[in-house]
């Protein structure tokens, strides 16, 4: 294939799920290690209703107001939680079930009962992104990438989420040493003065946003599957954390390029005419090199812990 | 044909409409959903209490999430041996043989790996979901696919709900219920204490399987009415509203199932009045205003029920505070003290005792010296025990024990 053909078509679709991927899967570590994984998957559900009210106070589809919609219902959705968990003395789990889907079902009437006819705005869409639709019509070849008059074609998610993932990063160096004393000690962070209520929540929040980003260029489902997957398959190769987290984000790329490729040219090699969702597809491959790395894994059980309970 | 659809004739005040959907009056399609939706709720509430008291409430989310791909790949293995692919029956087998791999997965991870459950059930739901949504994409590019319409069960449609489908439901869910009946007793160990029922020589990981097989029948059975990503709110949300008003087993069950009918119930029949009010999420919204409801007002753990106990306390110390002032001679200074002394009329508007309060003062007092013999004394270590500030003694102690303590007092006692 040539930079004619790969710089338009591809190379943004690539590049966004890479930085999706990446900027997901680094909160997602921390995430992992405080057994709050799902927190993820709850933020991805209650972006819907978000999204569909910044639409009706709005009215027009633009990037920016929804992210804060979805934004605002992540924080909403994180806070409910905590107060049904303490005010109801119920278990996380189940308050967090009782709060993403009342708030999703809230999203989908909001979104039945509103005229959105007109505009673009579904519950698919919001469950498989459209990766594969952020082309770069501009470009005619890897020099477009030097031409300004070309790059200013480009899809306004890239940059969106370049930012967002320089941002993550950022902050995920910056609160490195108290992020990683809140995670494994919370009791000796809490006594040498850091304040952990706050790391916990600073966490949640960059994860909001990674997500919320993440969610706009490529929808949900990889949003939860790099929360998740990356860092679950790092888990099983080291038992310290610094690497723990280079091994997600080589497997969130390995991800996001061999699922995009998979997804793209997989079915032309069997035949087949159709591309099928790249998003899906990158999923499913996350989810395949945690079950490798689940069976061949060096550290995938827990030490002096028997297996079988 | 008219040009509006159903005629102008026709239209009816909605509260109308409610009353008339309530009571089944609204047609053969809107009773048909609604019965299944009632029974559905029953089941899903009854089995979603284990699940919740197991503290595992969220395996049935990756449940739900790991039918997508059965649901697409049974659609296609019935097209390509030449049948229909939308039959109901066999999506829904397709989708349980799914859900169960899903739900290994999930048991495989947390088992035999470093990884936490929550963690296993958020990278098997995204998985699975994700490559369900390749699969869905590869339907859509198939001939017979383009009218599959697979997407409905992501959300649910009850639109054109046929006789069969609702007797699969119907059967489905009335299996699942029966099978709960019968598996109470060991479902209930299991969930409040493993280790116990393992020592009790049961087979927990059976039992454990059977808890997580009845909440995927319900999901697969849900599929067509609430859909893939709701059908976790009927397993959670009235077991978890249920726990509010009791706390014995049986009847959290009996009351999740109450609650999950009536979100089924009602909830179709409010969908049933509208074209824009998509059955699922308006069951799960019914449900959810339960959920509200009992975390305001149940007595027994409800947010009202506790605010209420937390101001009689507070009351009963501010007075036990101020008796004990008074009857010492020191005066009063904290508002909320005399305001309360106040209404009980304890006390006047400057703070002098009244009659009653003198009487109460001196027996406070009485009581306080009481305490300090009996807390003095090894002897009466048990009864040491109930000294809470506020506990009058002769609550505690007998008469004569009473009479015992007094005259230990000696003096004192008179006052």
């Amino acid at each position: 294939m040539t930079g004619s053909e790969f710089v338009p078509l591809s190379l943004p679709p690539l590049v966004i799920g890479i930085c999706a991927a990446i900027a997901c899967a680094v909160p997602g570590n921390f995430l992992l290690l405080r057994k709050q994984a799902l927190i993820g998957d709850a933020i991805s559900h209650v972006v819907l209703p978000g999204i569909v009210l910044a639409f009706l106070v709005t009215g027009v589809v633009s990037a920016w107001p929804m992210m804060i919609g979805a934004g605002v219902a992540a924080l909403v959705c994180v806070g409910l939680i905590e107060t049904i968990r303490r005010l109801g003395r119920i278990e996380p789990g189940a308050a967090m079930g009782v709060v993403f889907t009342a708030m999703f079902a809230g999203g989908v009437l909001l979104l039945e009962q509103s005229d959105t006819s007109s505009v673009h705005l579904d519950v698919e869409h919001a469950l498989f992104g459209n990766l594969e639709s952020l082309i770069w019509l501009d470009a005619t070849g890897w020099h477009s990438l030097l031409d300004p008059a070309a790059l200013a074609g480009m899809p306004p998610e890239l940059w969106r989420m370049l930012i967002t993932l320089l941002a993550v990063l950022a902050m995920t160096m910056v609160f490195w040493r108290p992020l990683k004393l809140s995670t494994f000690d919370e009791g000796f962070a809490r006594t040498i003065g850091l304040p952990v209520n706050l790391i916990g929540l600073g966490l949640v929040i960059a994860a909001a946003i990674a997500a919320v980003a993440a969610f706009d260029a490529v929808g949900s489902i990889i949003v939860i599957a790099m929360f998740i997957c990356p860092p679950a398959a790092a888990r099983m190769m080291t038992n310290s954390l610094e690497a723990q987290v280079l091994w997600s984000v080589a497997f969130a790329v390995l991800s996001a390029v061999l699922g995009y490729v998979l997804a793209g040219y997989g079915p032309l090699w069997l035949g087949f005419e159709n591309a099928v969702s790249a998003a899906g597809m990158i999923a499913t491959v996350s989810g395949v090199i945690l079950a490798i790395a689940a069976a061949f894994g060096p550290f995938r059980t827990r030490h002096g812990v028997p297996a079988e309970i | 044909m008219a040009d509006v659809w159903p005629p102008r004739k026709w239209a009816r005040r909605s509260d109308l409409m409610l009353f008339e959907a309530l009571t089944l009056q609204l047609g053969y399609n809107a009773t048909l959903v609604t019965m299944g939706a009632m029974l559905l709720g029953i089941a899903a509430g009854a089995t979603g209490t284990f699940l919740f008291l197991g503290k595992r409430a969220l395996v049935s989310d990756a449940i739900s999430h790991a039918t997508l791909p059965g649901v697409a790949l049974a659609f296609m293995v019935m097209v390509l041996f030449g049948g229909d692919g939308r039959s109901l029956p066999g999506l829904l087998i397709g989708s349980a043989i799914t859900s169960a791999i899903g739900l290994l997965c999930v048991s495989a991870l947390t088992h035999r790996t470093r990884l936490s459950e929550d963690a296993a059930i958020g990278a098997v739901l995204s998985v699975f979901f994700g490559f369900g949504i390749v699969l869905l994409t590869v339907v859509q590019s198939m001939n017979a696919g383009r009218q599959a319409g697979l997407e409905s069960f992501l959300l649910g449609s009850t639109a054109g709900m046929l006789w069969n489908d609702a007797v699969v439901i119907a059967l489905g869910g009335t299996l699942v219920l029966l099978a709960v009946l019968l598996l109470r007793r060991p479902m209930t160990i299991v969930a409040f204490d493993p280790e116990f029922a393992a020592g009790a020589g049961m087979n927990v990981r059976r039992t454990e399987l059977a808890m997580m097989g009845l909440a995927m029948a319900i999901t697969v059975v849900g599929l067509k009415i609430v859909g893939l990503i709701l059908i976790v709110a009927l397993l959670i949300i009235p077991a978890v509203a249920a726990r509010f008003w009791s706390h014995r087993v049986g009847h959290v069950v009996l009351l999740a199932g109450a609650f999950g009918g009536l979100s089924g119930y009602v909830g179709a029949a409010l969908s049933a009045t509208a074209p824009a009010l998509p059955t699922g999420p308006i069951i799960v919204l019914v449900a959810f205003a339960i959920f509200l409801l009992s975390l305001l007002v149940a007595p027994a753990r409800g947010i009202l029920a506790a605010l209420i106990r937390h101001r009689r306390f507070q009351a009963q110390v501010h007075i036990r505070q101020g008796l004990l002032a008074l009857a010492t001679g020191q005066p009063i200074y904290e508002p909320l003290t005399i305001r309360l002394m106040r209404r009980r009329g304890l006390v006047r508007a400057d703070g002098v005792a009244t009659e009653t309060g003198q009487a109460q003062a001196a027996r406070a007092l009485l009581d306080e010296h009481r305490w300090q013999v009996l807390r003095s004394d090894p002897a009466h270590e048990e009864a040491a025990a109930h000294y809470d500030w506020l506990t009058p003694l002769d609550t505690v102690l007998t008469p004569d024990q009473l009479r015992a303590l007094d005259d230990a007092l000696g003096p004192r006692a008179a006052t």
